[in-house]
């Protein structure tokens, strides 16, 4: 539609600016812990931006996404551990076994709705945890060192800070890009649609679970990349980062940004981890201030960061 | 005769010990306005839901247009050309008028997984959905979201959105339902000019409507069809008169 000049688009776009910016203002202060963080930062806003597109757009409330990350990260570790370090087996492997599990799931849990949706797929990702705990050859519930990050034929140096900075944070512009691409495609309509009123759907000709099982998938493939990166940048894989506790986390995230807004998962993303970060610093009991705020946001601001923003454009 | 377009047999459906459907057989012939008509409970909306496949009755069949789709999904019948509206408006909200039919010339237009094209930009999707609003006088409100139609927009939305997927058949719960006395007269004349196009079951509770355009009625009471026949005949059935018509001189008075 018609681009404008409003606080909001304003704001994402300094935003963007910023991330893209930033290994400059690293290399400029010499502060390389800022860009540790905000390489977290942009791999789970990757994370959230794919939990955005079922739950924002699709109106399926996934409580297991953190499954993904495990899954695509333990993908990345395993296959570094039995010696296969090029990241062109190892991330279309990630990918593929994200897909795969989201289909699965998929399957399964999209006969349900509501409630029900919630708990099966916060319960399947539960197995995938203790699934993970039971790997005794790959660390169990220690988890697993990877020693070395993937290799891609000399194309990119994963451990280089600001390479590997700016391939996360391609792979971040990349996914709002398609995420984009999707919601106004046809597909996006009916996903939509179908969120909107199923039973419309289903009487106007579509096989609406279908439309919702691929959406799964996508999400689900999506998430698998950002726990592939994420496994490269801990160096380390444990069934801890599985835990339904990092979905919750995910789905806060989501909120706090503003559900199925396109850039309101990165923007909550960034406030959830600088929150987490600056907190933490004064009290360990950080999770006491971050729970009022989210009451706070899902009792006023419904839309979340987006929301309020597009509310100060409006006037 | 001509075929059937729709033939139901021995449908049968209960809730508990309600049998809401009860051994009902019904034809509707092509080109014809079939009104069901019936008190309140007489099981009309569930009837409707079992031709549309929201509802799977516990026995009997459906025939459409000669294949039995007795056990088909309602995505499917709706590809076959079964089109419905429903009693209490269901769109999506979200949406505009336009997307709303947009969405549903789409799904009768190849599949929709199609990733990457701006779907707004289709210009055969946006000019079918400009055609069906302009059948319902909804022309001029296409960007307006549905949840800013008034009540009797939402109505004709309904029926513009059963017109872009082409139907055959076209199933009608009660499309009168809240509208004030213009907007109903308008309604009808709507329907007058669509009954030339397609197949029309109609339910309605407005017998005024129902004597003006229905060619057959039928009439239902607990379930069972009680008696079906041109509209004079319906008229005159002292079963009828008995069990429903209560009101039976607002009948007489509109013959």
């Amino acid at each position: 539609m018609k681009s404008q000049i409003n606080v909001r688009n304003v704001v994402v776009a300094l935003v963007a600016l910023g991330l893209l910016l930033l290994p400059l203002y690293s290399a400029l202060t010499g502060n390389i812990f800022i860009l540790t963080l905000f390489t977290r930062i942009v791999i789970f806003a990757l994370a959230a931006a794919s939990l955005n597109l079922i739950m924002g757009y699709g109106g399926m409330m996934s409580f297991g996404h953190a499954a993904y990350l495990g899954i695509g990260g333990y993908a990345v570790g395993i296959l570094a551990h039995e010696g296969i370090g090029s990241g062109f087996i190892q991330w279309p492997v990630a990918l593929a076994a994200s897909a795969l599990y989201a289909l699965v799931i998929g399957a399964l849990s999209l006969r349900t709705r509501g409630v029900y949706f919630i708990m099966i797929t916060l319960a399947f990702a539960q197995m995938a945890y203790y699934i993970a705990s039971g790997l005794s050859r790959y660390g169990g519930d220690d988890g697993l060192t990877i020693y070395k990050r993937s290799t891609f034929g000399g194309l990119i140096d994963l451990s280089n800070r600001v390479q590997f900075y700016y391939l996360c944070l391609g792979c971040l512009f990349g996914g709002v890009y398609l995420i984009w691409r999707i919601i106004n495609s046809r597909f996006g309509m009916v996903v939509q649609g179908v969120r909107s009123n199923e039973q419309r759907m289903q009487a106007i000709g579509f096989h609406a679970n279908r439309y919702r099982l691929v959406c799964f998938v996508i999400s689900g493939t999506m998430c698998g990349l950002a726990g592939a990166l994420l496994a490269n940048n801990t160096d380390f894989i444990s069934p801890a980062g599985m835990y339904w506790t990092r979905s919750g986390e995910l789905m806060v995230m989501v909120v706090f940004g503003g559900m199925g807004s396109l850039f309101g998962p990165v923007l909550g993303t960034i406030v959830f981890l600088l929150l987490e970060e600056v907190l933490s610093q004064f009290t360990e009991y950080w999770a006491l201030i971050m729970g009022p705020l989210l009451l706070l946001i899902v009792l006023f601001a419904r839309g979340g960061i987006m929301g309020l923003l597009g509310r100060l454009s409006r006037g | 005769m001509a075929e059937p377009l729709l033939r139901v047999e021995n449908l049968v459906r209960s809730f508990g010990g309600i049998k809401a459907t009860d051994n009902l057989s019904l034809d509707v012939l092509p080109g014809e306005l079939h009104a069901i008509i019936g008190p309140n409970g007489a099981g009309k909306t569930t009837l409707i839901s079992q031709l549309t496949g929201q509802l799977m009755p516990n026995s009997g069949t459906v025939h459409f247009a000669g294949r039995d789709v007795t056990r088909l999904p309602s995505y499917q019948r709706s590809r076959l050309g079964l089109a419905r509206s429903f009693q209490i408006t269901s769109l999506l909200p979200d949406f505009t008028a336009a997307d709303n039919v947009a969405l549903a010339a789409q799904a009768h237009n190849g599949h929709s997984f199609r990733f990457w094209g701006a779907a707004r930009k289709e210009k055969h999707l946006r000019d079918a959905a400009q055609a069906a609003l302009s059948r319902v006088g909804l022309a001029q409100r296409g960007d307006v979201p549905v949840s800013e139609l008034s009540h009797g927009e939402q109505r004709e939305l309904e029926l513009a959105v059963a017109l872009a997927t082409k139907p055959q058949l076209l199933l009608l719960d009660e499309p009168m339902a809240g509208l004030g006395v213009t907007e109903s007269a308008r309604m009808v004349a709507l329907l007058k000019e669509l009954r030339k196009e397609v197949t029309i079951v109609l339910v309605e509770h407005d017998m005024e409507a129902v004597f003006a355009l229905a060619d057959r009625i039928t009439v239902l009471v607990y379930g069972r069809v009680i008696a079906s026949g041109d509209p004079d005949a319906i008229r005159s059935n002292e079963e009828v008169k008995r069990a429903y018509l209560g009101d039976q001189h607002a009948v007489t008075r509109h013959g």
